[in-house]
């Protein structure tokens, strides 16, 4: 599903990724751990298309394809989606226009129709139910004025209107009361299938508690230096991740 | 000849046209020594600081329409609100045509400016209300000086207008320059209701000015709805003056939607005369090239528990140019005003420019007044934010210039022009999403 080879990306001149390689398989769920600093939130970006930063070197490929010029609602079309770890508020737009909007130019983009109102409504039902979001919510303007745990229920919301192959989840559990957190994860978990693949970019192991890894690797100053199972997660949060820089150091 | 010269002396030649016998023509020969006197206004006025309309004098504009000419409806079609039933009154090249418009005089009179000044009937409205809250300036007086023909529209008290009413200006550009002076007025009275449309339309590439003056006279506990379309071509320039006196209770608003033209100057003015008044002005503005929109803008504040709103939102791209100058005065007796004040502005383009100037003069000392203005960039993390979900750079733009937009947007209250203004500005946008927020 999605290969990063060796790749180094710098902003403004500061490297920030220095030759990071990933391989995600359709069906796996990947997490990502890692210090502050250490570049999560950088992949995370890089991957979605963010054109603040530059890849100097290495290549991503998303089931086989180049995707470095494409641009970030290309990648969207092409199933990559990212629920950002501080989602953006956009005053007059409501939710529902929203996701209205992003999937009718998705479908646009792949040549399909736009979806018939009624499926549509049908569709937006269905998933808030499975976040437990209220009616009322998707008339409200897109994040605004929405508590940290709204926000992030919200991006799964969106996840789950616009079904992507490939999920980046970058610090959703961040500001998620234990409740929201459940309900996050039961969404996601509902959402995976052996088509699509999910990366877990988190800080704590709590979030895999609910949502079980695959594979768990250690980002540290822009490289993966470590990776194993969901053991490696619980050895994280025991130990913290200084023993994970002696390592490297020594 | 310069313009100004020689509008004063056509003066005479008007005369020959019009009934030279009524107090209206004693008006317009006083006007016509006003503007004798004080001319065209330049930029050592402080009010016109920021809008010069040196270039736009320099054009040998015919300034009586020669010949009456006719336009199929199929061809303006759509510049007329056509899914809507409406009275219209429709003007080419400055004449009546009875073609394209459709009046009324029952029990309301929606009609020509030129019939009400030439009938007895209408002449204790006339006397009441023609000229009445116009100032003296130069422009303004011009216009007084050669008014004839506009629109009448009178609606008695405890009406309501059965449909919405569109005045439309077009141009054919048969002559090589145009001067128009549609001079309206229309008289709303107690308890009544109106809802206006009025839009100016050039059809060639021959230059047009317009200088229209608007009297508006809203009594008790009426309510008027008024909506400026301005979308003209890049060779129309606009002067619009439109003054409306307010009474106790009564609720005026104007929407004005300036999309384009040349140079466009909006002077609006509401005096309010009674309590509980609520005055209403809304404006989006959207500009590119090197178009110039001037928002001047005046609500008089004169009796207690009064409220106005001000929200005039403005989007500028290329070598565009906006004004802002909102001014409020609140007298001394007017005690519990809420008077409000928004301008905020996108630029996105370093050569976009806008001039916002608040200016409030308040008196009396038991009131709230607040302005606001802000002059800002498309945010790059909202765009990035639409762009990851999949709509497109252009769409993502588009969607959050409709979102800066769409508390004015969502304030007007017919449909149908609703549904025109977001086809507008979707053309204007190079977009095809059907926005509905």
């Amino acid at each position: 599903m999605l290969k990063i080879k060796n790749l180094h990306a710098s902003i403004e001149d500061k490297e920030i990724l220095k030759g990071l390689s990933l391989n995600v398989k359709a069906g796996e769920v990947h997490a990502i751990m890692g210090p502050n600093g250490a570049g999560k939130s950088t992949l995370a970006g890089i991957v979605a298309g963010k054109e603040e930063y530059e890849v100097t070197k290495g290549t991503i490929l998303l089931e086989e394809e180049d995707i470095e010029e494409l641009a970030a609602e290309e990648r969207a079309h092409k199933g990559i989606f990212l629920s950002f770890q501080y989602p953006v508020e956009i005053p007059g737009v409501t939710v529902t226009n929203f996701m209205k909007t992003a999937i009718n130019e998705t479908r646009k983009a792949q040549g399909l129709e736009e979806m018939p109102a009624k499926d549509m409504l049908k569709k937006i039902r269905e998933k808030s139910e499975l976040l437990d979001i209220d009616r009322k919510f998707l008339s409200r303007s897109l994040n605004q004025g929405f508590s940290g745990g709204e926000k992030k229920r919200n991006e799964i919301f969106q996840m789950a209107m616009m079904e992507p192959k490939l999920a980046i989840l970058d610090e959703t559990d961040s500001g998620l009361d234990i409740d929201a957190l459940r309900i996050v994860a039961n969404g996601v978990n509902k959402l995976k299938s052996k088509d699509n693949a999910v990366i877990v970019i988190t800080h704590y192991q709590r979030l895999l508690d609910y949502i079980i890894p695959d594979y768990v690797h250690v980002l540290y100053d822009g490289k993966i230096v470590k990776s194993g199972t969901k053991e490696l997660a619980l050895e994280l949060e025991e130990k913290g991740y200084d023993w994970i820089k002696e390592e490297i150091n020594a | 000849m310069e313009l100004k010269e020689k509008l004063v002396s056509s003066f005479l030649a008007f005369e020959n046209t019009v009934d030279v016998d009524t107090a209206v023509h004693d008006i317009r020969s006083n006007a016509i020594k006003v503007f004798e006197e004080k001319g065209f206004p330049t930029k050592k006025e402080e009010a016109w600081k920021y809008t010069s309309l040196n270039t736009v004098l320099k054009h040998d504009y015919s300034i009586f329409p020669k010949e009456e000419n006719a336009l199929e409806f199929k061809d303006v079609k759509k510049y007329f609100l056509y899914d809507l039933d409406t009275y219209k009154i429709v003007f080419i090249d400055g004449k009546y045509s009875s073609h394209l418009s459709e009046t009324t005089h029952d029990k309301i009179d929606v009609c020509l400016m030129s019939s009400a000044l030439a009938q007895d009937k209408y002449k204790p409205i006339i006397d009441n209300y023609f000229n009445k809250i116009a100032p003296e300036d130069g422009i303004t007086s011009l216009n007084t000086a050669f008014s004839n023909e506009g629109a009448y529209i009178y609606i008695p008290k405890n009406k309501l207008a059965d449909k919405p009413i569109q005045i439309i200006h077009l141009s054919t550009g048969s002559e090589s320059a145009q001067l128009l002076q549609p001079r309206n007025l229309i008289v709303v009275e107690e308890n009544s209701h109106v809802q206006i449309i009025e839009r100016h339309q050039n059809l060639t590439d021959n230059a047009v000015l317009t200088n229209s003056v608007t009297e508006i006279f809203v009594d008790k506990r009426a309510i008027v709805d008024y909506y400026k379309i301005q979308n003209d071509h890049e060779n129309a320039s606009l002067i619009d003056n439109t003054f409306i006196e307010q009474h106790a209770q009564s609720v005026a608003s104007v929407h004005t939607f300036a999309f384009g033209g040349n140079i466009t100057r909006n002077n609006l003015n509401f005096y309010q005369k009674g309590e509980g008044i609520d005055s209403i002005l809304n404006g989006v503005t959207i500009l590119e090239g090197k178009q110039h929109v001037d928002h001047n803008t005046l609500v008089h504040h004169t009796e207690p528990n009064c409220e106005s709103h001000q929200d005039y939102k403005g989007i500028f791209d290329e070598k565009s140019t906006g004004v802002f100058n909102g001014k409020i005065i609140v007298n001394k007796k007017a005690q519990k005003t809420n008077a409000f004040q928004s301008n905020n502005n996108i630029l996105l383009s370093d050569k976009a420019s806008i001039n916002s100037k608040p200016q409030l003069e308040i008196f009396a000392d038991d009131v709230k007044c607040s302005h606001g203005c802000t002059i800002g960039q498309l945010d790059e993390q909202a765009l990035f934010y639409m762009r990851s979900r999949g709509i497109g750079e252009k769409e993502a733009r588009a969607l959050l210039m409709y979102a800066f937009a769409n508390n004015v947007l969502e304030s007007v209250k017919i449909p149908q022009l609703k549904n025109r203004i977001n086809k507008l500005i979707a053309n204007k946008l190079g977009v095809n999403i059907g926005f509905d927020l």
